[in-house]
């Protein structure tokens, strides 16, 4: 393994054993990462399958009680319960416009960042930072503050303006104010990660395509949409399939900001009903079940996604 | 004409600046109010009184160091084991070619797309059972965490690192070879240093990532109270009678200071490093 590779030039055999001491060697690079995604990605997905086939409670996973196979037992349970086919509407309600909205925010400001000069630009990117970086569950409490019924700022500057329904007035009482709440914190935490990308995308555009299409008279609009627009679908691609995967499993902000799920769990999304079902009310099985159902989902938008860019003539 | 809608423009990106920068500068505020200041039904955007109280509370009375260190240990061993894992991965994913590499590539994009949160219930049994041969990486223990983070960050890790092993020029490894370099040797003495950059916006995703997790430390540190991590012991100024906000936003504060010192410092790099994953 550690003799010479052949010298650049050389065809034909030796490339070939090159090529059977790449393998071995690969081998020995990948193998404490295969090990790990293994043992932790590959057979846990294997054993959430087999567990969402099982009734599996407190007694079975103390072993105090047998396991009992049930199938589909566990998906018929789920999808025969209103119950979870609320949440997953929610879920996909509430994921799809915190992409959406991050995505329009996002766009809009690197467009923004574009027009302006250094210094606002700077200030711009300084602050997103900030959100940027900042964990979820710190985003999440200082929002909470913010909205806060007796103490938040919110409410004193609204009844201050004059609006006094806003006294005492609570942002997570409300079902829909709720979700509302959430998900301008998670656009306030997800628009920078857009923003930069899309902004670093628009100024590696190279200055001539842009002078070529001022030449031949085009208008803003028409460089946008036919010039800029194409040279960022890669990366449109990439901040969008984030997104999506952010947002639809978003746990940490719905369980800190309004209490494990809601008003008797109104604001739950999938990813919080599968915790609570499994480690709250001790259903492992269903518990499982929501979450093959929650991959399956999400795979499945990302897949439909794929294949809608791919239709409209896009190679990956 | 264009000089005045400038202005226009610059303005108002300052004042959405502001906006943005505001929830941050409120809880750094509100952890430097004295108590009785926070819970005031009339708060002021600014204070006269400015007091470490509410951080002292947080780091001496509840035992906050000891969870700002327990996160500290979980975050640096994730990445420092993600950065070798991935970099080793991703040189041999790039540079060496063998049977089954476009699959395992594959695979290892859809492996970015599971959601990992799915896996809670599987982890968690497994966690269980690893704690009974190795309990510092069973349940109740910070291992677990390290596990199941650095599972989750070596997907995107190598996904990102492979674009700045590429961008190193084939010349190099062929010259390196002629020198007599062992192909190990090309590996740490030249491309390591090489894909530095790289590795440094990797890092910071890795870091970010275990930093920030609530579900698993959740999950995992039920009845160890002492192996809990940040995010949790910030809940725990949640109370049902009476919030103690200024404690929970000296606590944010204190979560968010490392991971927006680490931001400021790489963040070219860090979308360099976006783009050159979108790229390779």
């Amino acid at each position: 393994m550690t003799a010479a590779a052949p010298p650049p030039g050389a065809a034909g055999k030796p490339a070939r054993r090159k090529g059977k001491r790449d393998g071995r060697a690969a081998i020995g690079y990948l193998l404490p990462t295969l090990l790990v995604l293994g043992g932790l990605l590959g057979y846990p997905i294997y054993q959430l399958v087999l567990i969402s086939l099982f009734d599996y409670g407190q007694e079975q996973a103390s072993g105090g009680a047998a396991l009992e196979f049930l199938g589909l037992g566990n998906y018929q349970t789920l999808l025969g319960d209103p119950q979870f086919w609320q949440v997953l509407l929610q879920t996909v309600l509430f994921a799809g416009f915190c992409v959406v909205a991050t995505l329009l925010v996002g766009a809009a400001l690197a467009l923004l960042a574009t027009r302006v000069r250094a210094v606002p630009r700077m200030i711009l990117f300084l602050a997103a930072i900030g959100a940027w970086s900042t964990p979820a569950v710190a985003g999440s409490t200082v929002w909470l503050f913010l909205f806060d019924t007796d103490f938040g700022l919110v409410n004193e500057i609204l009844t201050g303006v004059g609006l006094d329904g806003f006294a005492s007035y609570s942002w997570t009482y409300d079902k829909y104010v709720a979700f509302g709440l959430v998900s301008a914190q998670v656009v306030w935490c997800s628009f920078p990660f857009v923003m930069v990308t899309l902004y670093a995308g628009i100024k590696a555009i190279p200055g001539e395509v842009l002078e070529a299409a001022a030449l031949d008279g085009a208008s803003t609009v028409r460089t946008m949409t036919s010039v800029i627009l194409p040279l960022l679908r890669p990366l449109l691609i990439i901040v969008t399939i984030q997104s999506i995967i952010w947002d639809f499993k978003i746990f940490t902000q719905i369980y800190v900001m309004t209490g494990g799920g809601g008003v008797a769990g109104q604001n739950l999304v999938l990813n919080v009903y599968a915790y609570q079902k499994a480690f709250a009310a001790s259903e492992y099985g269903l518990g499982s079940a929501i979450g093959v159902v929650m991959t399956v989902l999400l795979l499945g938008v990302i897949v439909l996604y794929l294949r809608a860019l791919r239709r409209s003539g896009e190679e990956l | 004409m264009k000089r005045p809608g400038r202005t226009v423009a610059e303005i108002v990106t300052v004042l959405i600046a502001l906006v943005v920068a505001f929830p941050l500068y409120w809880m750094v505020l509100s952890a430097l109010k004295p108590a009785s200041e926070v819970l005031s039904t009339s708060p002021r955007p600014w204070t006269f009184a400015p007091s470490l109280e509410s951080f002292t509370k947080v780091l001496t009375v509840e035992n906050f160091g000891r969870y700002f260190l327990n996160s500290v240990v979980v975050a640096l061993v994730v990445v420092t084991v993600a950065l070798l894992c991935s970099f080793l991965a991703a040189t041999a994913l790039t540079r060496f070619r063998f049977k089954g590499r476009t699959t395992l590539l594959v695979m290892l994009l859809v492996a970015q797309l599971v959601p990992v949160e799915a896996l809670t219930v599987p982890l968690f049994f497994l966690m269980r059972q690893v704690g009974d041969v190795a309990p510092a990486f069973g349940l109740n223990h910070l291992g677990s965490l390290m596990l199941v983070h650095l599972a989750f960050g070596l997907p995107f890790a190598i996904w990102m690192l492979r674009g700045f092993v590429a961008a190193v020029p084939v010349e190099l490894e062929e010259a390196a070879t002629l020198d007599g370099a062992s192909r190990f040797r090309f590996t740490w003495q030249v491309l390591f240093p090489l894909v530095a950059p790289g590795l440094v916006a990797t890092s910071v995703l890795s870091f970010i990532h275990a930093w920030n997790d609530f579900l698993f430390a959740k999950t995992f540190i039920i009845s160890a109270e002492e192996n809990q991590t940040l995010p949790l012991a910030i809940l725990t100024f949640f109370k049902p009678d009476q919030n103690d906000w200024g404690a929970i936003m000296a606590g944010s504060t204190l979560m968010t200071i490392p991971v927006l010192i680490f931001f400021i410092f790489v963040q070219r790099r860090l979308v360099s490093g976006l783009a050159g994953a979108v790229k390779g």
